[in-house]
């Protein structure tokens, strides 16, 4: 079993049971947001949990096969972009922010109260923080990991501690 | 009850602010910070707390969360305020994202000095 | 009555665990409490009637959880030095000042309070300000069910804008601090 690339077979196992019902969970929580408990910061940390398990469970090299950190931070910075468009949307009716498809202004969906898609643009806002926290945690989470492996291999002066090498994915 | 309860919230608030002043370890600092933020965010909930006094007695305020068929008017006589509710959530988050900027900070020292102690690093600074 | 003493007790807690993770020299130690104390706080938001905030505490917890124990256990121990005495001192002096003059603000006392009774919010005072608007006019005004979510995105989406930016902004700064080799550095080797 090779330690330096992630950790044993029992957590690697559960993690490719669990991660995907954890990134579900996530987008869950917060397409639900305007309903019940929870919504897009909530589930954007949910999400980028999924991400961090396979970053411990997997090791760095792996995941940065999957998705790597620039394609992280791009998921951010474009859902950023998107809030502030849907921000700029709200001319439609009248003003920056102004909440243009719910049930008082002229594009209304016209659907009643706790149906999934009630509360006129809050899901959408929802959406777009839930890319937006997902990509940034899990992208920082996944740049400490990376710093923490290419720090330790250079860098001369800095004291040599007796860790088996590629020591990133160590966890205990 | 309720004097009690806001000064051990200050208590708490305080002693984060103590681990952030006094301490000399960058890990005790985050986790001072931290202590801090925690502090106020409880405070700002126990402030939009209420007490909804029933036919059984005093209880504690709904959330703030329509259920089927409820008016606005009736969570209105039971919910709690939902504005300091509201303030929070985005702080919360955010004080993860400033944890994640500081835990980089304190690897970074870390790196150039090999040790995560303040008075050390001064030194070595010379 | 009950959950005011249950809600002083798990704050107590929170205080007994905060201190712990001040004073402990252990770092892991002190990190692990800091969990505590996190969690402690989610479930006084579920029992204060805020379960939006307490999913948020709960995962934000883990998170920050795994991020602390990840810098204490990759790098080797180093003994806390003890803290200054003078610093100690001259923070619990000031201490003592802030909570006897927050004793005071909440009508400690006998009258003259300037922050509303403990269980009696803003919400149900004669003058009940935006929050009771938003409880009783946010179905028809924006159709959602869930109150807080609405004043996020719809009535304050301006803040929330605001904040979503300084999360980026500090995500950003993590990148650049974290960015392995600088230019010149790499440029020279």
């Amino acid at each position: 079993m090779n330690q330096h690339h992630g950790m044993t077979l029992i957590v690697k196992n559960t993690t490719r049971l669990v991660s995907g019902f954890i990134a579900v969970f996530g987008v869950y929580v917060a397409l639900t947001g305007h309903l019940s408990p929870g919504g897009g910061f909530a589930g954007g940390v949910i999400l980028a949990s999924a991400g961090i398990l396979v970053v411990l469970a997997f090791g760095r090299e792996f995941s940065q096969r999957l998705v790597t950190e620039t394609q992280y931070h791009l998921y951010d910075s474009s859902a950023m972009a998107a809030m502030i468009i849907l921000a700029l949307l709200g001319y439609l009716a009248g003003g920056f922010f102004v909440n243009f498809m719910n049930a008082t202004s002229p594009q209304s969906v016209g659907e009643s109260v706790g149906r999934l898609n009630s509360g006129g643009t809050i899901p959408l806002f929802n959406l777009a923080i839930l890319v937006k926290v997902a990509g940034g945690l899990a992208g920082v989470f996944l740049a400490l990991a990376a710093f923490r492996a290419g720090g330790r291999s250079q860098g001369a002066d800095a004291p040599s501690v007796a860790l088996p090498g590629g020591a990133g994915e160590k966890e205990d | 009850m309720g004097i009690a309860i806001y000064l051990l919230t200050f208590a708490i608030l305080l002693a984060g602010l103590y681990a952030v002043v006094a301490k000399k370890n960058v890990v005790k600092i985050i986790v001072g910070a931290a202590i801090l933020d925690y502090a106020v965010n409880l405070f700002l909930v126990l402030i939009g707390w209420r007490t909804v006094s029933t036919a059984a007695g005093a209880e504690g305020g709904a959330a703030p969360i329509l259920a089927a068929g409820q008016s606005g008017r009736q969570l209105l006589a039971s919910a709690v305020d939902p504005l300091p509710q509201a303030l929070i959530l985005t702080s919360i988050v955010i004080a993860l994202g400033v944890t994640a900027l500081m835990v980089a900070l304190a690897l970074r020292l870390h790196e150039k000095y090999g040790t995560f102690d303040l008075e050390n690093i001064r030194r070595l600074r010379g | 009555m009950g959950m005011e003493l249950f809600i002083l007790m798990l704050i107590a807690f929170m205080l007994a665990a905060s201190l712990i993770a001040i004073e402990t020299r252990d770092l892991l130690s002190s990190v692990i409490a800091m969990g505590a104390v996190g969690f402690a706080l989610s479930v006084i938001d579920l029992l204060a009637g805020a379960p939006d905030l307490a999913i948020t505490q709960v995962v934000v917890e883990v998170v920050s959880l795994i991020l602390l124990v990840r810098v204490v256990t990759a790098r080797e121990e180093t003994q806390p030095v003890p803290s200054d005495a003078l610093r100690t001192a001259v923070t619990l002096l000031a201490g003592g000042i802030f909570l006897a003059v927050a004793f005071f603000a909440f009508g400690g006392a006998g009258g003259g309070a300037t922050v509303p009774p403990f269980g009696q919010p803003v919400l149900t005072s004669a003058n009940p300000g935006v929050s009771a608007d938003y409880l009783a006019r946010t179905a028809e005004q924006t159709g959602a069910s869930n109150v807080v979510m609405a004043i996020v995105l719809d009535y304050r989406a301006y803040d929330t804008l605001g904040e979503a930016t300084v999360i980026f902004v500090s995500i950003l700064g993590a990148y650049a601090i974290l960015r392995r080799v600088g230019r010149r550095k790499e440029a020279r080797a």
